[in-house]
């Protein structure tokens, strides 16, 4: 009966093309447009680590207290040095890292090549497994190397072929800012977006190939490399140079932590509690603690990192889908009882409502495969002008994959569907005897 | 013209007129956020920064190995000498930021030393006796900064210049009643005194969270020498940009190799840099007038294809009217009124639903509240639009012949 319904859909569309070509267009483009704006809005909003974003945690202390007009009740966007130190010495989280934006030029072998500036972060060793950092070659370095402060780095795939072409380059020398490192791993393609562990600095969202080099913390704090990113200051450093900020409660000092379960994380919010209160009695703070302690999810909703431009204009999408259906169920409803007379002389023949049901949700349902394939095409081109339209750090993260394709097509399909259930009811309760009648 | 017969008519097709009501409500509510959202994107991303955008040219140095701060300031001093010799160039200077960068340095000017609360917040320009002569800064009030009171400072030196120049704008808010000329505030605890007063110079961040302060701009004194680079903001004659532009990579480096000057956006016109700073705006403010095109041709479509089927149902009663004497005009007249009856339901739903949905969005995302204007211009233009998507089918209507009544199929 299936052939026999699409063979009758065929040839009903095909007796008034324009009707047919105006709701396929309208399909088309309607879905075309929500799903082009929902793959920027994937893109941008996208769980940069989903299999551990609920478990890892950044932990922020209020250490510029309640006279601070910037903030209304919320403790900095960042750590200062103290703290970081102190968070990082007391240990508590199963692993944890204080991250700095760092900006050195690595100085390639050999004669006549001339320096190549790279943007990194000083991390600890913590950094890499609890990230998941994926390694090409090599391995993070051991809380030994952070203790002793070891000359080692991990480079990313980039910087090694740049300085080394490429290969294992583990065990080889690299040259940064001057100094001697021993390259202990070469990091595989790594640059999730967002930039959840560096917000502060990047806005959440970098360009580029990433990270390109990361050495140990108290090393880089030890040779003076100084901190490339954003520093806030409340009160300003007393003394100058790097050192004066590490001495100031300015923020630089981004963190992150891996609690695992709803004990460890409350526990781990007692202990922040706890600091601030011995932080009061030593006379740092005049104020009761007021600690924040997100996790990833939390953290990038709370620094409001997806612009809210991609929510309204999802939002202006998903109306103009709604305009389009409500557009095709007109256009079917006008579409399916010019054939009152044909449905008339079917339900006399003995054909049953449901059968009527069956024809007309198969014309709807070949509508919408139209405008399934033209959305298609449409979504296409559109994911391609994002990039004309939107800044190339947002616009490159809008991708075509085949769950997106599938997903306009089964958008198209299944809206087009709903759209025809009313014009669909409306044509099955034709009166037959009135419609032969009047004929 | 009747109202009544037409209503009549309307109640035997509560379908497919509450469709076009509701279609035409949803597109008005949808269009007039929209053009909303595009008029505030445009009014942003065309205010002016209040330099001289058209001749200026700026220039990202990197400087490769760290230079102390001591030999940035020689290297510094070359490489100004060197694009001052470039034909075509009027001015130059060396600075850490300008309108439209998106980064820089923000304080906060106090009346008091040690005071609680900052009285003004404020952008902070390095400068020097070139800077407003090469930006092209109107001088309202004072004087421009003398060669021997610009000093040096490092990055994370404490910044306490002992004259600086401000904004306009700056100066208001800070001394309402007067002139601002002359007057001593406080920056980071340390005493400086107001010198010169300009017209107007955007802040380097065009983000919300700067608006309320777009204006409030500070000049000081200070060389920032940067051992990671800077920027060099060039003025060059007028029409010389691209020529002067493609001149200076090859200069610097022939001055000194060790820096990096990105090939890509080291040396940006000044246009290049306005179009990097609102892209998003830009890119908004086009995405909606799609949208908004999109909505309206598919809401006329949907019109045209329900009128048509309509006109074609009462073929048989537009005769029997013909027959009994009604003119072309008097078909033309029924439905162009039928479509303005349901336009006006559509309308009337559709503006209070564009306010409510701009109320949600005010309380989501931080937007401005939408005039009516925007609401009225939305009506009349989707009631115009009815009026003409519905000109086609009732023109055919209106040829009906009158002998169509008598015909039985």
């Amino acid at each position: 009966m299936f052939g026999y319904y699409l063979e009758l859909a065929l040839r009903s569309l095909k007796r008034s093309p324009g009707l047919t070509v105006l709701m396929v267009l309208a399909i088309g483009f309607g879905v075309a447009a929500s799903m082009t704006t929902y793959a920027v809005f994937r893109g941008v909003s996208g769980d940069p680590i989903p299999w551990k974003s609920s478990r890892l945690f950044v932990p922020r202390i209020d250490m510029w207290g309640p006279s601070d007009s910037g903030h209304v009740g919320e403790p900095p966007d960042a750590l200062d040095y103290t703290d970081a130190m102190a968070l990082m010495r007391d240990h508590r989280a199963k692993l944890q890292s204080a991250i700095y934006l760092i900006a050195p030029s690595v100085i390639p072998s050999g004669a006549g090549r001339s320096p190549i500036p790279v943007d990194g972060y000083a991390v600890y060793g913590e950094f890499f497994p609890m990230l998941d950092v994926p390694f090409l070659y090599g391995s993070g370095w051991s809380a030994d190397d952070d203790a002793h402060q070891a000359a080692v780095a991990v480079i990313g795939d980039k910087l090694n072929q740049q300085v080394f072409g490429g290969g294992n380059s583990v065990g080889k020398t690299i040259d940064i800012e001057g100094k001697d490192y021993r390259v202990i791993g070469v990091l595989a393609d790594w640059n999730p977006q967002p930039i959840f562990y560096d917000v502060l600095d990047t806005g959440g969202y970098g360009g580029g190939d990433g990270p390109g080099v990361f050495v140990p913390f108290q090393r880089a704090v030890a040779v003076n490399m100084s901190n490339s990113g954003v520093n806030l200051c409340r009160v300003e450093p007393t003394e100058s140079g790097f050192v004066g900020l590490q001495h100031s409660n300015c923020i630089w000092i981004a963190y992150m932590a891996e609690l695992d379960g709803a004990g460890a994380v409350q526990s781990y919010r007692q202990y922040l509690d706890d600091y601030a209160r011995e932080q009061r009695t030593a006379g740092r703070f005049s104020w009761s603690p007021n600690n924040r302690l997100f996790d990833v999810p939390a953290y990038l909703e709370h620094e409001h990192v997806v612009p809210s431009d991609t929510k309204v204009s999802l939002l202006v999408a998903l109306g103009l889908l709604i305009v389009c259906l409500v557009n095709t169920v007109g256009l079917l409803l006008a579409k399916f009882l010019r054939r009152s007379g044909e449905i008339g002389v079917r339900r006399a023949l003995g054909a049953s409502r449901r059968a009527i049901y069956a024809q007309f949700l198969t014309e709807a349902g070949m509508i919408g495969a139209g405008g399934g394939v033209l959305g298609l095409l449409l979504t296409g081109l559109g994911v391609l002008g994002v990039g004309v339209v939107l800044p190339a750090r947002l616009a490159h993260l809008a991708r075509i994959d085949p769950s997106l394709l599938m997903l306009t097509v089964l958008v198209a399909v299944v809206a087009t569907l709903l759209a025809g259930i009313y014009p669909t009811f409306r044509a099955s309760r034709v009166q037959p005897a009135w419609q032969l009648k009047t004929n | 013209m009747q109202i009544q017969p037409i209503l009549a008519a309307l109640k035997r097709h509560k379908a497919g007129t509450i469709l076009i009501a509701l279609q035409i409500a949803l597109t008005l509510a949808i269009v007039c956020n929209a053009l909303f959202i595009i008029k505030q994107r445009v009014t942003h991303l065309s205010r002016a920064t209040g330099i001289d955008e058209q001749n200026i040219i700026s220039v990202r140095n990197q400087w490769v190995g760290k230079p102390p701060s001591q030999q940035v300031s020689g290297l510094t001093a070359t490489d100004l000498t060197a694009l001052r010799q470039i034909p075509g160039v009027v001015d130059v200077y060396s600075t850490n930021s300008y309108p439209l960068r998106q980064g820089g340095w923000s304080e906060g000017l106090d009346y008091k030393p040690n005071q609680d609360h900052s009285t003004a917040h404020t952008a902070i320009y390095f400068s020097d006796e070139h800077t407003l002569g090469t930006l092209g800064l109107k001088l309202v009030e004072g004087r421009n900064f003398r060669a021997d009171e610009i000093g040096r400072m490092d990055i994370r030196d404490k910044l306490g210049p002992p004259t600086i120049i401000v904004t306009r704008e700056l100066a208001h808010k800070l001394y309402p009643d007067g002139s601002a000329l002359g007057k001593v505030l406080y920056l980071n605890e340390n005493p400086t005194t107001i010198v010169g007063v300009v017209d107007r110079l955007e802040v380097p961040w065009v983000d919300n969270w700067a608006s309320q302060w777009a204006e409030q701009s500070t000049l000081v004194p200070v060389r920032l020498a940067m051992s990671i680079g800077g920027f060099y903001l060039i003025r060059t004659q007028p029409g010389q940009v691209d020529s002067v532009a493609k001149q200076v990579s090859k200069t610097l480096y022939g001055v000194n190799r060790m820096r990096v000057i990105d090939p890509k956006d080291g040396v940006q016109s000044f246009s290049q840099v306005r179009a990097k700073a609102y892209a998003r705006d830009r890119g908004m403010a086009i995405l909606m007038g799609v949208v908004c095109v999109v909505l309206l041709a598919i809401t006329a479509a949907g019109i045209v294809g329900l009128t048509s089927f309509w006109v074609g149902q009462r073929r048989k009663q537009i005769g029997v009217r013909r027959a009994l004497g009604a003119t072309h005009h008097d078909i033309l007249s029924y439905f162009l009124t039928e479509n303005l009856l349901i336009s006006l339901g559509g309308v009337i739903i559709g503006a209070l639903l564009a306010i409510g949905m701009n109320m949600w969005m005010v309380s989501q995302f931080e937007m401005a509240r939408l005039s009516p204007t925007y609401v009225l211009a939305g009506v009349v233009v989707l009631l115009l639009l009815g009026q003409a998507a519905v000109l086609a089918p009732a023109l055919r209507a209106s040829r009906v012949p009158p002998v169509e009544a008598t015909r039985s199929v």
